[in-house]
């Protein structure tokens, strides 16, 4: 029998730990002397007061999503996958190539294919280290975080050589055409006398998204390849023991963690921006870790977390611009809650284990004696 | 009336709402031998972590020598004449046997006048209790047995009067327990207070003056030995008569399943683990493989059971099988019919983590029956998992309940459910019983033998030689990737098996009719010295810690 109900274990202690950080926050905003109360206002005003606000916190959390599954389905398997990065650079490369060079008759045509690329140059660019990791024992933390400078490396190269328009001062790739761009939620939701979500950049993608996170779920807890995923993340002498090939998992959980990461680049790159521009990714691969580890790395713990990261980006953002309050400012508070959420779960875990056990002795004084060694 | 040595008053300590200990009084009177004795999960290895200060008692007392003392933590008990001998040695490996006793209880900065000391306490210690040790030897290089002296130096060196020895026979071999148990009666005389903690009734007969039972947390009785008997304490422990002998009727030994040839084992550090082992398992029998443990017995389960690269043959039903191929792993053998219960149930027989009927399908998820198209059938393999509970009367029956909360006996039934009901040609089965309390060891023995009746072959690795002893049909004695003998199990005989156990011939041996002695055993005559046998016991350590 676990200690803490798991209502508490995947509600109270996120919260708990939120509000911990958003307590220390506050402590910060009133250092530099700012009103925290009217920050907090002006950062939910400017993240979910308007449509506009929210499509721009969907559009950030569809990133995270993508980037939080990557490492949650990577962590079920004990792969630590700290590339998303890179993945979601090399993601973008693939977006890229197959939308300008390939002509697509319609954008939904053009989605699918996109995602097929984007998969496919991430799950690509995450086997290497898996293939390091399983034959040659070469930490894959180690190698998926210096595979990311060397995406952003192979980017920049092409960005300001093959693939940059002639003529173009910019290091970018030349605009999209037009059959390959994603309806915007201002597209889909605006009515004939009410625009709705007005210039923000959330789209179609946030769909596939949530696909995702369906289908991550399925695969987890539902396919014989999820099982032995977990089983391997448990315990790998027992993994070996079924007869559960230990390269076969890491090769298997890996390229599917790079392909999550990659289809990244369908929102950012194919949704948003349109064209490929250096620094796409703005660290969301990062931010999945956090993301993954808030949601304990089930589904739609990462879907709950990631709009909560992508309320933070788009708050901090209005923060930035309203007040005098400093954009590294807003870095401070989301790195509070990741320290919080991730790093110090063991904080709020341990007092709360006390206060449950406690409750349950008070509320049955004759225990039923289990026994333990 | 001289105050007990040690005197527990009402402690009581639970972990989350497992009550592990419950109002608990032992006296032990100086210069005695307390036996406690429990199945496992009785509480009592909570309640000597409790005594040593790694845990803190929810309610209580604790009195030494008539006065009340507080121990938070081990340097208290050791301050209070409390010394411990755990059942996991903690020494380190690469320091002598000199420096691992001063370590902690240095006199100065500087090393050199302790060591000088603590050698010269050390002889006296040896003289006076037949503890001898090379007080030079790294401790990676000497044997289980001289380990085991090390910790209770250790204990002594610190002025300890109380001794606590967890489990202390564990790990040693019949010879080993025996001198064992003539230094902790070389002890008791010098008036120190020794707890002996097993499970193994035949040792609290053998030495304890009084004995307390532990079930389920707590004590149930406490009585004076010379006025109990085995089966009175075995039923306290488990609250109802039990059996302790199998019954089983004589094999009837039909076609050859399994046939070994030659078999090697060279493992990653380049250390020859079997060194051409050869045998066979017949239909309808029973091979006990009987050694201290780390002589073999696990590579040769895991290269049966398909996780272990291998030289030599091995036909399956007169099939040859692959070694080092593509289908030497797990998945392979079960297609071949070979069922594994494996000898560490929690890192590889079972996912802690997962739920008892995750664990049923465990190694046999891709069965037809299991699963449906790339999904699982959970529903299916749920209620296969209800069915199998039943039938092996697994507590509690949930099938949803984590593995890790069942208790050591239950875990096993889970995973003998799931192989015994395979159906398997031939089971390998390795540590039936260790972790297991006495009711499960009886039923897990029935269930071994009730196969074997169907006409399956079975291979047991087990380091209880009783149990080899009760349960075989023929026994192997490995030691040092060696079958040192092979023979019937009616003509075989403790003192023979433990000789062989310690890589000797000898005239026991000798004495078994019928068996089959290798060379490398025959060489010596006449019974081997204490002497002989810790120094092959020694280099059968070294092979042991991996």
């Amino acid at each position: 029998m676990d200690v803490i109900p798991k209502w508490a274990d995947v509600v109270l202690i996120p919260v708990i730990s939120l509000l911990l950080a958003a307590i220390l926050s506050a402590l910060v905003i009133l250092a530099i002397g700012e009103n925290p109360w009217e920050a907090l206002k002006l950062m939910v005003d400017g993240a979910v007061g308007s449509t506009y606000g929210w499509g721009y916190t969907l559009y950030y959390a569809t990133n995270f999503i993508f980037t939080g599954l990557a490492v949650a389905i990577a962590f079920h398997a004990k792969m630590f996958n700290i590339g998303g990065e890179g993945q979601a650079v090399l993601g973008g490369l693939g977006v890229a190539l197959l939308c300008l060079y390939i002509p697509w008759p319609h954008w939904s045509l053009a989605l699918l294919g996109a995602t097929a690329g984007a998969a496919l140059f991430g799950a690509g660019w995450a086997v290497i280290p898996a293939y390091l990791q399983a034959k040659r024992g070469s930490h894959i933390v180690i190698t998926t975080i210096m595979f990311n400078f060397i995406a952003a490396a192979l980017l920049n190269y092409l960005l300001v050589g093959a693939l940059k328009p002639a003529g173009s001062m910019e290091p970018s790739t030349g605009k999209f055409p037009a059959p390959t761009h994603l309806p915007s939620f201002q597209d889909m939701f605006s009515t004939a006398d009410t625009v709705m979500f007005r210039g923000a950049p959330a789209n179609v993608t946030f769909f596939v998204a949530i696909a995702a996170c369906v289908a991550v779920w399925a695969l987890i807890w539902r396919t014989r390849l999820g099982y032995e995923l977990r089983a391997f993340g448990h315990s790998e002498s027992a993994a070996k023991y079924a007869g559960i090939s230990p390269t076969k998992i890491i090769m298997i959980s890996m390229t599917i963690s790079g392909a999550l990461a990659g289809m990244m680049a369908i929102n950012n790159v194919m949704g948003e921006a349109e064209r490929l521009v250096l620094n796409a990714v703005e660290g969301a691969g990062f931010i999945g870790i956090a993301v993954a580890l808030m949601g304990r790395s089930h589904p739609f713990g990462v879907f709950l977390s990631a709009i909560l990261f992508g309320f933070l980006y788009q708050g901090g953002a209005e923060l930035a611009l309203w007040t005098s309050i400093p954009r590294e400012l807003i870095v401070v508070i989301q790195a509070l809650v990741i320290l919080f959420t991730g790093a110090l779960d063991n904080m709020v875990r341990m007092p709360l284990e006390k206060f449950f056990l406690a409750r349950r002795r008070a509320a049955k004084p004759k225990t039923k004696l289990t026994p333990a060694e | 009336m001289t105050a007990p040595a040690i005197e527990l008053k009402d402690i009581s300590k639970a972990f989350g709402p497992v009550q592990a200990n419950k109002d608990i009084n032992i006296r032990v009177m100086p210069g005695t031998i307390h036996g406690i004795i429990g199945e496992n999960g009785a509480g009592k290895s909570t309640l000597m972590s409790i005594l040593y200060g790694f845990y803190k008692a929810d309610a209580g007392e604790i009195w030494i020598s008539g006065k009340k003392v507080e121990i938070p933590d081990s340097q208290a008990a050791i301050a209070a004449g409390i010394g411990m001998v755990f059942q996991h040695f903690k020494l380190v490996e690469t320091f002598t046997v000199l420096e691992n006793i001063v370590l902690g209880a240095e006199d100065s900065g500087l090393l050199r006048p302790s060591l000088a000391r603590a050698r010269r306490e050390l002889k006296a210690l040896a003289d006076e209790y037949e503890l001898n040790v090379e007080p030079d030897a790294l401790v990676q290089d000497i044997g289980v047995g001289m380990q085991q002296r090390v910790e209770i130096l250790k204990a002594l060196y610190r002025k300890a009067d109380i001794l606590i020895l967890d489990e202390p026979t564990g790990v040693l071999t019949p010879a080993e327990a025996d001198h064992l148990f003539r230094i902790l009666e070389n002890l008791r005389r010098e008036g120190k207070t020794i707890i002996l903690i097993t499970h193994k009734l035949r040792e609290i007969m053998e030495i304890t003056d009084t004995v307390s039972v532990m079930r389920r947390g707590q004590m149930t009785a406490t009585v004076k030995t010379a006025e109990t008997s085995p089966q009175e304490l075995a039923e306290l422990m488990v609250g109802r008569k039990v059996l302790l002998q199998v019954d089983k009727k004589p094999s009837a030994p039909g076609a050859v399943i399994l046939d070994v040839q030659n078999l090697n084992v060279t493992d990653a550090k380049g250390v020859h683990r079997l060194k051409g082992v050869s045998f066979q398992v017949r239909a309808g029998e029973i091979l006990g493989i009987a050694g201290v443990a780390g002589n073999g017995q696990s590579e040769l389960l895991e290269v049966l059971g398909g996780y272990e690269k291998a030289r030599g043959i091995i036909f399956m039903n007169g099939e040859p099988i692959d070694l080092t191929g593509t289908k030497s792993d797990g998945q392979s053998r079960r297609a071949r019919g070979i069922a594994h219960v494996p000898e560490d149930r929690q890192r590889e027989g079972l996912i802690m983590d997962y739920a008892a009927w995750e664990n049923t399908a465990f190694g046999y998820h891709h069965d037809a029956k299991y699963r449906s198209g790339p999904f699982m059938n959970n529903a299916a393999i749920l209620k296969d998992t209800e069915e199998k509970m039943a039938r092996f009367d697994v507590r509690p029956p949930d099938p949803k309940l984590a593995a890790k909360n069942f208790s050591g006996g239950n875990q096993q039934k889970i995973v003998l459910a799931r192989e015994i009901e395979r159906n398997p040609d031939l089971l390998l089965i390795g540590q039936p019983t260790r972790g297991v309390d006495i009711g499960a060891i009886e039923f897990i023995h029935q269930q071994i033998v009730a196969l074997r009746d169907q006409g399956k072959a079975i291979l047991l690795v087990s380091v209880e030689l009783e149990e080899i002893l009760s349960l075989s049909d023929r026994i192997a004695v490995m030691f040092d990737g060696h079958i040192m003998g092979l023979g019937p199990a009616e003509s075989a005989n403790q003192i023979g098996l433990g000789c062989l156990m310690a890589g000797m011939g000898g005239d026991d041996t000798r004495s078994m009719t019928g068996w089959d002695i290798s060379d490398a055993a025959k060489i010596e005559a006449g019974t081997p010295s204490l002497a002989d046998i810790e120094k092959n016991l020694a280099h059968a350590g070294t092979a042991e810690k991996v």
